[in-house]
């Protein structure tokens, strides 16, 4: 029972993932994306990057990739799915969660770190926490604006499948602790399952204590032991 | 079989941000020149063989339907002419 960390050509996260999760006790290995998932994978990673070289829309033509018909197929039998950064544009483009993240409201790829209310506790990435915590991740992105209809976000909040939002160090969800004009300040989000997530914040990148903060590493252990 | 570009109009639908086509419009406006608001969009020129322009215009929309537009952000027209 391993996670498969998905590389697709230009992924860039996919060895931090695997070192990551190794950190914090997980098996993980490198998967490339033409070689399709292992039989009995416990948990899937869709790393962060630049797959297809961002052509077209970020993401759009790693989401239409055959392994994602896997990957698909998987969540939906309930194994964790969990898409970082350009895995979360990914996630998005090929239906795993609702919404579109797009070009930062700045119109520039951002890097910095980042300030991120727990929404809800309800999902095995976030149950670690307290509704209201405030953790510390890492972003760097250009398309990283959360996109959808008022009426489609209405009701993905009524099912609490918000699960951070762009906040100030005391927790509060202002518009100028909006890194990226995501639509009310929405950071990551489940789908349907509550065992597939899409984040554009980096948990791997605060998991080992010799880059900074580990927020991100009770993020990851949740994913993994939800398997 | 008769020759056909099919052209694949996307853009954002109405009231989704565009930060490109704002910092384009900015740039114009340093440049000296007024204008309301500006808008852009993605074109795609798509040439094929197909039965008729009916069946050229189906392969289009399913083209933009699939991969060339996100319906969560995007509008798309397709327009589709005998190619010479």
């Amino acid at each position: 029972m391993t996670v498969a960390v998905v590389r697709f050509g230009g992924s860039n996260c996919d060895r931090d993932a695997v070192r990551a999760l190794e950190h914090v006790g997980v098996d993980a290995e490198l998967v490339w994306y033409r070689d399709g998932l292992p039989e009995d994978v416990s948990g899937i990673v869709i790393p962060g990057g630049f797959s297809y070289g961002d052509y077209l829309r970020a993401g759009a033509m790693a989401a239409r990739d055959p392994i994602m018909e896997e990957v698909r197929e998987a969540a939906t039998e309930g194994v964790p799915v969990l898409g970082i950064c350009n895995g979360a544009q990914i996630g998005c483009e090929a239906s795993l969660t609702p919404g579109a993240f797009t070009t930062n409201r700045s119109a520039r790829f951002q890097c910095e770190h980042v300030n991120l209310r727990v929404e809800t506790t309800d999902t095995p990435f976030t149950a670690a926490f307290e509704e209201g915590d405030v953790v510390e991740l890492p972003i760097a992105h250009g398309e990283g604006r959360f996109e959808l209809p008022d009426d489609h976000l209405d009701r993905l909040e009524e099912e609490d499948r918000v699960l951070f939002r762009y906040c100030d160090s005391e927790g509060a969800v202002t518009d100028g602790a909006n890194p990226n004009g995501s639509k009310r300040n929405v950071a990551g989000i489940v789908g349907e399952r509550r065992t597939t997530a899409v984040l554009m914040p980096h948990p791997e990148r605060a998991t080992l204590p010799d880059v900074g903060g580990t927020d991100g590493a009770a993020v990851l252990r949740g994913f993994a032991g939800s398997a | 079989m008769t020759g056909y570009t099919a052209t694949v109009t996307v853009r954002l639908k109405h009231g989704v941000l565009d930060p490109e086509a704002e910092t384009t419009a900015r740039a114009l406006e340093r440049l000296g020149f007024e204008l309301e608001d500006l808008r852009s969009a993605d074109r795609f020129e798509v040439d094929m063989d197909a039965d008729s322009a009916e069946a050229a215009t189906e392969r289009a929309e399913e083209m933009a339907e699939r991969l060339l537009a996100n319906p969560t952000i995007h509008d798309y027209e397709v327009e589709v002419a005998e190619r010479e």
